[in-house]
């Protein structure tokens, strides 16, 4: 039996197309994938993410466990409602999970990780929080709705409750703002500017009906990849898993070797590869003859392999464009990619292939 | 609900095949199947002169999501491929039995075209797919 948020009847009453989605029915599109990207990139979209989990964590020494759990440091977060993009990992430095963290109070933290892995997740971070002395809350009365596009400031401003209206509204890119029992934040996965609501689920069902009188459109899943991908960003499960360090799939930047002191989970594996990890992440653009797909094979002029791990049409280029993971010495330039038997020459390029409208490679 | 034209012939595989006053066969693929695919971005149909068997892949569609065969509903050889899918395969989506047809045959066994479903046996095929 899968598992339905609280926006569903309104999924099924717009024709959505619903697929299982990490155990939950969620829609895919509501009639075209190609249409709600581009109202994402030109104008505003909303997806229900409700099948993400918020996980509060309550105590004096949440920073302290925080700073122990995950391989960005929460250090940075100076300012309540700042919020941070990290990996968890495994003590091969393999990636658990990636994950937002929101700065609340110095004694409560937020985090927002994915559907799939939450129950992994909470079985992993529960008993060492309790060496903190750390509460551990999964927030399954909250749901996540992500709006988004370069038309949201506009979009939402009427919809917010006038305590904290000008507040959100003056948010840069990841920062948050709380009115019980709004929680709003400028963070997303499409490359645009963006909001994303977490409400009791009765108030988000109220929101998400404001916002689509307002012209708002619903968005899938499907769109949502195919903005994630021209923007960059990895997918949990595709692009990364727990065989995979960040240093080898782009994410590099999330990792704080200093202070080098701080004995995160994982850092130790990190600090033996770091000089030289064996594989790397780069883009890939296929200007014809085909579309790119997850596991194709990569090959390079110097000998150097490699795999996609994610591919796709991308709609904002009008071609295809894929992440890979290939070795270490594989040079720059271009590449060939095994499609249905034949090897196509693509360029190479560093992501994100688009951010805020525009084509960047 | 999707159309399933009553003139035409069609494969369990989602094709549909018409045939022509001068014995060509035309194919491509059905409503049912190009709403199932959803936005098509690519398609790469056969060459002319290329000789295909019944049940042969022969051409594919790309949607956002996935790749998919088409497969030769009869045996024959290719006479012509329908040149505008390359540069607007969303044409496939909009009118999968008029100016989205993929390509003609010139059948080898004229036979083979009859033993393919009716309208009514594809209706069928589609409802159990549900």
């Amino acid at each position: 039996m899968l598992k339905k948020t609280a926006l569903h009847s309104r999924h099924q009453a717009l024709g959505a197309k619903l697929v299982d989605f990490g155990g939950w029915e969620m829609p895919i599109h509501y009639g075209s994938q190609l249409e709600e990207h581009h109202a994402v990139r030109a104008g505003c979209g909303m997806f229900d993410v409700a099948h993400m989990s918020a996980v509060d964590l309550h105590g004096s020494r949440a920073r302290e466990f925080l700073r122990t759990l995950v391989a960005n440091d929460v250090a940075k977060l100076k300012t309540p409602g700042k919020a941070l993009y990290t990996c968890m990992l495994n003590v091969n430095g393999g990636v658990i999970d990636d994950l937002i963290v929101y700065f609340q109070r110095e004694d409560w933290f937020r985090l927002v990780v994915n559907a799939g892995t939450t129950d992994k997740d909470l079985a992993w971070i529960r008993p060492a929080a309790a060496r903190f002395g750390v509460e551990v809350r999964h927030r399954t009365d909250l749901g996540i709705l992500a709006v988004q596009g370069p038309q949201v400031r506009e979009k939402v401003k009427a919809r917010l409750p006038a305590e904290i209206r000008d507040g959100a509204l003056a948010l840069k890119a990841f920062q948050s703002v709380s009115f019980d029992p709004w929680f709003v934040a400028t963070t997303g996965y499409t490359g645009e500017d963006g909001f994303e609501f977490m409400l009791p689920h009765a108030d988000l069902a109220r929101l998400w009906d404001a916002l689509a009188a307002d012209g708002v459109r619903p968005c899938g899943l499907g769109a949502r990849d195919t903005l994630r991908l021209e923007a960059g960003m990895n997918l949990y499960g595709q692009d990364m898993d727990e065989s995979v360090t960040p240093l080898e799939c782009g994410l590099t930047w999330t990792v704080a070797f200093e202070p080098a002191d701080r004995a995160f989970t994982g850092r130790d594996a990190l600090e033996a590869i770091k000089a030289a990890p064996p594989r790397k992440q780069l883009g890939i653009v296929l200007e014809k003859g085909g579309v790119l797909r997850s596991h194709m094979k990569v090959r390079f002029a110097n000998g150097a392999e490699g795999e996609t791990t994610s591919g796709s049409f991308a709609p904002s280029m009008k071609n295809s464009v894929a992440l890979a993971r290939v070795q270490r010495h594989a040079n720059g330039g271009g590449c060939q990619v095994e499609i249905r038997g034949q090897w196509l020459s693509c360029r190479v390029v560093q992501p994100p292939f688009v951010r805020n409208g525009k084509v960047l490679v | 609900m999707s159309k399933i034209p009553a003139e035409l012939k069609y494969a369990k595989s989602h094709e549909w095949a018409r045939k022509q006053a001068d014995g060509t066969v035309v194919i491509g693929i059905t409503d049912h199947a190009q709403s199932a695919l959803g936005d098509l971005v690519f398609v790469e149909v056969p060459k002319a002169g290329r000789k295909v068997s019944a049940g042969e892949a022969c051409a594919v569609v790309e949607s956002v999501k996935a790749a998919s065969d088409v497969y030769a509903p009869i045996g024959g050889e290719v006479v012509e491929a329908n040149p505008a899918l390359a540069g607007a395969p969303e044409t496939l989506n909009q009118d999968p039995y008029g100016k989205g047809w993929m390509f003609k045959l010139k059948p080898g066994n004229a036979a083979e075209l009859d033993k393919m479903l009716d309208a009514a046996g594809y209706e069928k095929v589609v409802a159990e797919s549900h």
